[in-house]
């Protein structure tokens, strides 16, 4: 069963996760800030970490920092949709964002998912990464591979966003699961490591809007 | 009065800021470079060329220092955020400089060039000059500019010392050490060997000219910081004094919420109604800018989908991508959108419905979706016209597309595409 450890400032949600959870994985740990976050982490190494991103003491990201290259795969958990909260936290090496508010079931499905090694794509995460790789870029300065989407990218991108299931996004383009798979942890790759100036630039160009 | 005009102020005029994400030193090429729209390199390149040629690029470099505000005083976001941030829950905005290590390695490389050229070139033809530079730099910095000292702390507020030494650890900043240390000692060691009178003139005049220059450095930034703070504060007040209200108000209707919630205790579509909506506000309120209604495509789609959710308790989740103002055209997408969601909610039975918006160049397009019932579009009976008079015939009429996509027990999407420009047949 995938063992999972539950990081978020907050005991009351802690509890609620775990209730919602049930029997479905294994909570090993609980960790209410970055330093106990880490110790957990190292002491149980889990094979997945549900990870706040507002945490005392730095943040998610400032846990996934300190425990540097690991195994253990991380799922954002968070109350806010604020766009470089979330684009932050996935270059900081999660594997996933999904807001609190989601479902005991699909919470289930995504944590199997990370386990696995998938990427799990909120839609408003699509938007987020639509946004963030639309446009037009200047050609000089830039990794081709890692600084636009494929066109087919672009199409599973869209069709998470507006509300479509894996499966579903797999029927709509006539491809299997395991290629829409392939196609997010692509996106996820891309969104991580490119050096794109636009992507970094985004979050803080969006505030002044 | 005065208020008004400084509250608007960032937003009217293009003001050059030092870059808060992007430094080595202080953040000033990439600033300008991003305020004249060129790449940073030229800039940095430009700054390092004019540096050496006669150090008119380490004086303009300081005085940009001095007088551009880094961006970090034009970040504004939600309240939510800042208090996380405040609270050390959020990491700190990127600091490149968390790194010192940089510019104590070329600091030392700075010091080894100057004695090495004195070796060569006889003593205080460089060094006084630079020293007073280096002497002016290290004041402006102290005085200039807390944001940036603030980023060599590490996330919890102490300084880290081997950070602050060696900034990441990368070869290149090691090898700048190492570099320094060894043009210290050799000039150090030509210096003693060849030690020779100074001109006791020459260094009167230059003590003078020291006092003077140095009262100025200390002053000058202390001057100019009281003027741009005394602005700043001005502004700040009338944000959080607008931010006051808000809170005000929210706080308010969530006493408001709370009090209905108990009275519906009974009710559980009404509860979670009324939970719904109230988190949507607390949450638009906390995390995102506050888009005031009717200006842009998406602030308008995601009125109406919380007009929506409000009338038949679903849970309407809208995504958007791209943004444009709303225009006459846009006002036929926005109520089909409407009808469409009104719809999903109604017949869908699952109580989620999923709007999505993409706004390119050429036109808007929206994707309502749920997964509920569905039903087969050929057999709509004709007295229920709703759809094909409301979205489609609508749509039509003004220029713009729509498109039904359903089938029993599959869900059903409508896709609505308007085209910003009338389009030429």
């Amino acid at each position: 069963m995938t063992s999972v450890v539950i990081v978020d400032d907050h005991a009351m949600f802690r509890r609620g996760v775990r209730a919602e959870l049930g029997d479905a994985v294994d909570v090993v740990a609980e960790a209410e800030d970055v330093d106990s976050a880490v110790r957990a982490i190292r002491e149980h190494t889990p094979d997945v970490v549900l990870l706040d991103v507002h945490l005392p003491g730095g943040g998610g990201v400032e846990v996934m920092r300190r425990l540097g290259v690991t195994d253990v795969r991380f799922l954002a958990l968070s109350v806010s949709d604020a766009a470089e909260d979330v684009i932050g936290t996935i270059r900081g090496g999660a594997r996933g964002y999904v807001t609190k508010t989601i479902t005991g079931p699909e919470l289930v499905a995504a944590i199997g998912r990370v386990a696995d090694g998938d990427a799990v794509f909120s839609p408003r995460l699509a938007g987020f990464v639509l946004d963030a790789f639309a446009g037009s870029i200047e050609v000089a300065s830039v990794d081709e591979d890692l600084d636009r989407l494929t066109e087919r990218e672009r199409e599973v991108m869209r069709l998470i966003a507006r509300g479509y299931a894996y499966k579903e996004v797999a029927k709509e383009l006539f491809i299997s699961i395991k290629t829409v798979e392939t196609h997010m942890s692509s996106v996820l790759r891309k969104l991580q490591l490119s050096s794109r100036h636009e992507l970094t630039r985004w979050a803080s160009d969006r505030r002044l809007l | 009065m005065m208020s008004t005009m400084t509250s608007t102020l960032p937003h009217d005029v293009r003001r050059a800021t030092r870059d808060s994400t992007d430094t080595y030193l202080g953040g000033v090429a990439s600033g300008l470079a991003r305020h004249l729209g060129i790449p940073v390199l030229w800039v940095r390149a430009g700054f390092v060329v004019l540096a050496a040629l006669g150090g008119t690029g380490v004086a303009f470099y300081a005085g940009l220092w001095l007088v551009l505000p880094s961006d970090d005083r034009f970040s504004r976001e939600a309240p939510g955020l800042e208090s996380a941030t405040r609270g050390g829950r959020r990491p700190r905005p990127a600091r490149r400089f968390a790194d010192i290590g940089p510019a104590i390695a070329v600091a030392a490389l700075g010091l080894g060039i100057v004695l090495a050229f004195e070796a060569a070139f006889g003593r205080g033809a460089l060094f006084w000059p630079l020293a007073l530079g280096v002497v002016g730099i290290a004041l402006i910095w102290r005085q200039a500019d807390e944001a940036q000292r603030e980023r060599w702390l590490d996330t919890t507020g102490r300084i880290d010392p081997v950070r602050a030494l060696f900034g990441r650890g990368t070869w290149a900043s090691y090898a700048r050490l190492v570099a320094g240390g060894a043009l210290i000692v050799a000039g150090l060691g030509v210096f003693a060997l060849t030690s020779g009178g100074l001109d006791v003139a020459w260094e009167i005049l230059l003590a003078g000219l020291l006092g003077v220059v140095g009262l100025a450095i200390t002053l000058g930034p202390w001057v100019f910081r009281l003027a741009s703070d005394l602005a700043d504060e001005r502004a700040e007040r009338v944000r959080s004094q607008e931010r006051a209200d808000l809170a005000a108000h929210l706080h308010d209707s969530v006493l408001q919420t709370l009090a209905l919630i108990q009275k519906n205790a009974a009710d559980p579509t009404a509860v979670a109604r009324l939970a719904r909506s109230q988190e949507r506000d607390l949450r638009g309120w906390l995390f995102n800018e506050p888009a005031p209604e009717g200006t842009s495509v998406a602030a308008a789609l995601r009125a109406v989908s919380a007009e929506v959710e409000d009338a038949h308790g679903v849970a309407v989740e809208v995504v958007t991508v791209g943004d444009a103002p709303v225009g006459e055209r846009l006002v036929p997408l926005l109520h089909a959108t409407r009808e469409a969601v009104a719809n999903a909610a109604r017949h869908a039975g699952t109580g989620q419905v999923d709007v999505y918006a993409e706004t390119t160049a050429a036109a808007v397009e929206v994707y309502v979706k749920d997964r509920g019932a569905g039903f087969d579009p050929e057999t709509v009976a004709p007295d229920r016209q709703g759809v094909r008079g409301s979205i489609i015939d609508r749509m039509r009429r003004h220029g713009g597309a729509a498109e039904v996509r359903s089938s029993p027990g599959d869900g059903t999407e409508v896709v609505l595409r308007m085209p910003l420009e009338e389009e030429r047949p």
